[in-house]
């Protein structure tokens, strides 16, 4: 009989015990000693808006080298990690040898077969075959990623933009999986070693974290192109998909456009000028 | 027999539990440091909320600022005592690290000192770091 | 109840310690990827799950297995499973921490693990995943001790175990349906977007699991008092051999439909695994291992004399247990990746620390399952006693 009793006030003290230390947590979350109530945010002033951000990619502008120019400009400025680049032993000592499979990148140049495997014509006009096709995140109207994401890490923007969340993501690579297009990249490693020059108007990423192609919305908020854009001589122009005016639909109605893997449903936002 | 054993884990587990304290006994303690204004701040004169409320809540205010910058592509925070602020840590000279240029005197004394440690700078740069 | 497992023979602490050495030398492991992240792995950009998720693919399997011992014994009465049943249970209880150990060691930022239970995202996949498998979990974990400590304490069960283990029986088809939704539901890779992915993730968990506890009957039988039973293991062999051969025969299904439609997304997959990808062929011997293996244990066991040896039963289960780890623990995930969405080939091998890791977590699994297998046995030893 004794020892029921002990342990049933055990088991109501240890109950009690987890109540009591909730206390302080339930307290400072229904509290509104923040202040901050009654400010308001808002977009900057001079934002590019739009109601469904888009992309086009002219192929016939699109030389070697100016692709080169667009994937250094968009990596550069996002502090993107280069594999490549030797690490400066003093400031960041024993940094272990990559593995060149576990690169990260935004946007990158790809042959077309690959950048649009479900297009394999046995016949091909020969020029596709050299042309360098410039492939990155779709920010796709139905994005799976988005979808797959167990914690909203990964979101869509009203305006359409898809967006990492590099604070909230845990690693879990569900969207990788999920993404058709290979666009995102894991941080499989401390990113810093490898970056050369740390562009300060943008963050660097931490281990463990995805990230892709953010369609520059760091820019845009500013008013400013994207760096792809920038850098493209005029072959890659992002606009409003669904703003009829638009300079982007002006190209798309008129110029034959393919998408990447258009037969999933994912309704990419990049289009190509064949 | 047993009660010899229970009495000696008894000790070993109260002088175990207040382990913390024997340690503040044998080490000195500091006393806290006190954050400082220095450069831009130092004349100023004006923060998104006072100085009490800052050192309590910076930590929620920077993490309703990111959701809404990263989420909600708000940029601009108009606090509630008039005064507009760039909802960046480092970015912009109405930043944070903006007008607190120093990070060492401003952020990291107090994080040591109360052994936080946030990992805000894993990916955030301190503009002075880079230079 | 648990006093029980601090009593034990030599053997048993030996084996003990040495699981707890298993798990020191991967937490040790694990100190350095927690530190410098997954980069000590195989895994790469286009490789981004590896030996973590796939066996954590196949353990969920394990853990859904259980449930062919608790449906014939609760829904059909079947008396002969009324020793084993607690041991099907268990094996959930121990597949199920493994896996949950498998997600928290793949993740890139582990501590913000509770993310996803502080932003719940009801459309993904990951979310139902989280909560069919804690709830699973939980539901063994009650009833199995609820139901152990009253045989040790000769009364009927409480009242209230009864509901939940006919609530664990769709959990059991739950975990691991929503477990192959995770890979089926994705539309960029052919190999899983399958519908039969679910019907054959659980035809091999339901042979890959009995077979498991099979083996695991044998090993109680040598190693304490306690009987399973010549019958229950008769009658989990004739369960294990009709799930393999379903298993085989859904495997045939989707061999039949890549090649015949010819569909060069669904097809490369399967290509790379039985044959090889523009020559790559790394995981070509370990498939035809798998199919070898699973194919001659269903033989064995489909003919009765062959079934009934005393002495083959415990090889042909280790054949099936092992095929189908190989299955749905090396092809399954790897082929679901190779070729990338751009038809890219990069191929994957698990490194030393990510096996390390892995082996710490399965050491870790079995500790808890020694642990509970060593109270069900001895409750049953004393109240027989």
């Amino acid at each position: 009989m004794m020892k029921k009793s002990k342990r049933s006030f055990l088991k109501v003290a240890g109950i009690a015990a987890i109540g009591l230390g909730a206390f302080p947590a339930i307290h400072f979350a229904s509290s509104d000693s923040h202040g901050t109530a009654h400010a308001v945010k808002s977009p900057n002033e001079g934002a590019l808006l739009a109601h469904r951000w888009g992309m086009v990619i002219d192929t016939n502008k699109i030389t070697d080298e100016v692709a080169e120019n667009i994937v250094t400009a968009c990596h550069k400025a996002h502090n993107v990690p280069d594999f490549n680049f030797e690490v400066d032993e003093e400031k960041y000592p024993n940094t272990r040898p990559v593995n060149h499979k576990q690169e990260v990148k935004w946007i990158w140049e790809e042959g077309f077969h690959y950048a649009f495997p479900d297009k394999e014509d046995e016949f091909l006009a020969e020029r596709f075959h050299d042309l360098p096709f410039l492939v990155t995140c779709n920010h796709c109207k139905n994005a799976p990623c988005v979808k797959a994401c167990p914690t909203g890490a990964t979101f869509k923007r009203e305006d359409g933009i898809v967006l990492m969340d590099f604070h909230r993501c845990i690693g879990c690579r569900f969207c990788m999986a999920a993404c058709p297009y290979g666009s995102r990249s894991f941080n499989f490693r401390d990113p810093r070693p490898f970056i050369e020059e740390t562009d300060l108007k943008f963050p660097t990423r931490s281990k463990g974290v995805v990230e892709k192609c953010n369609l520059c919305a760091e820019r845009l908020t500013k008013g400013e192109q994207p760096h792809c854009v920038e850098a493209s001589e005029g072959a890659i122009v992002v606009g409003d998909l669904e703003d009829p005016e638009s300079e982007i639909r002006v190209l798309l109605n008129e110029h034959y456009t393919i998408r990447r893997k258009q037969s999933l449903g994912t309704e990419p936002s990049v289009y190509y000028i064949m | 027999m047993n009660k010899n054993y229970i009495i000696t884990g008894l000790v070993v587990f109260v002088l175990a539990v207040l382990s913390p304290f024997w340690f503040n006994i044998v080490t000195t303690t500091q006393a806290m440091p006190e954050a400082e204004l220095l450069g831009k701040s130092k004349t100023e004169k004006k923060c998104v909320l006072d100085k009490y409320e800052m050192r309590a809540n910076h930590m929620s205010l920077l993490d309703e600022w990111r959701d809404a910058v990263v989420r909600d592509a708000d940029r601009q925070y108009k606090s509630a005592n008039g005064h507009s602020f760039n909802m960046s840590l480092s970015t912009g000279e109405n930043s944070c690290l903006g007008c607190h240029e120093d990070k060492a005197k401003f952020c990291d004394s107090c994080h040591t000192y109360a052994s936080v440690d946030p990992y805000c700078w894993e990916c955030h740069t301190n503009p002075k770091e880079i230079k | 109840m648990l006093e029980i497992a601090i009593k034990g023979s030599k053997n048993y602490w030996l084996w003990i310690v040495f699981l707890l050495a298993v798990i020191g030398a991967g937490a040790i492991v694990y100190i350095d990827q927690f530190t410098n992240g997954l980069m000590i792995t195989g895994m790469s950009r286009d490789v981004s799950w590896g030996f973590y998720i796939a066996n954590f693919t196949y353990l969920v399997g394990v853990a859904a297995g259980g449930v062919m011992v608790v449906i014939p014994f609760y829904l059909h009465d079947y008396e002969k499973f009324h020793r084993i049943t607690i041991l099907g249970e268990f094996l959930a209880v121990g597949a199920l921490i493994m896996c949950l150990l498998f997600i928290v060691v793949d993740l890139g930022q582990p501590i913000r693990m509770l993310n996803v239970l502080l932003y719940p995202s009801p459309k993904s996949i990951l979310f139902y995943d989280m909560l069919v498998l804690n709830g699973y979990l939980f539901l063994n974990i009650v009833v199995g001790w609820k139901v152990l400590e009253a045989e040790r304490n000769q009364v009927e069960p409480v009242w209230w175990t009864k509901p939940l283990v006919y609530l664990s029986i769709p959990f059991a088809i739950g975990i691991h349906t929503v477990t192959a939704y995770l890979y089926c539901g994705l539309p960029g890779r052919g190999f899983w977007l399958t519908a039969i992915l679910a019907p054959r993730f659980l035809a091999s968990a339901f042979a890959a699991g009995p077979a498991f506890l099979i083996i695991l009957c044998y090993i109680i039988k040598k190693f304490t008092k306690f009987d399973p039973g010549w019958d229950a293991m008769q009658t989990l062999s004739k369960i294990v051999c009709y799930a393999i051969i379903a298993n085989l025969f859904f495997f045939l299904c989707e061999v039949f439909v890549v090649y015949y439609s010819n569909i060069p997304g669904h097809k490369a997959h399967i290509q790379y695994l039985l044959f090889g990808y523009h020559g790559y062929t790394q995981l070509v011997p370990w498939m035809w291992t798998s199919l070898t293996l699973m194919g001659t244990g269903a033989v064995f066991l489909l003919i009765p004399q062959l079934r009934n040896n005393k002495t083959l039963l415990p090889v042909t289960c280790a054949m099936i247990v092992i095929g189908a780890w190989i299955d749905k623990g090396l092809g399954m995930i790897s082929g679901g990746f190779v070729p990338s969405p751009l038809h890219h080939v990069t191929e994957y091998a698990p490194t030393g620390p990510e096996i390390t890791i892995t082996l710490a977590v399965y050491a870790t699994g079995f500790l808890v399952l020694t642990i509970l297998y060593k109270l069900a046995t001895q409750v049953k030893e004393e109240v027989r006693g």
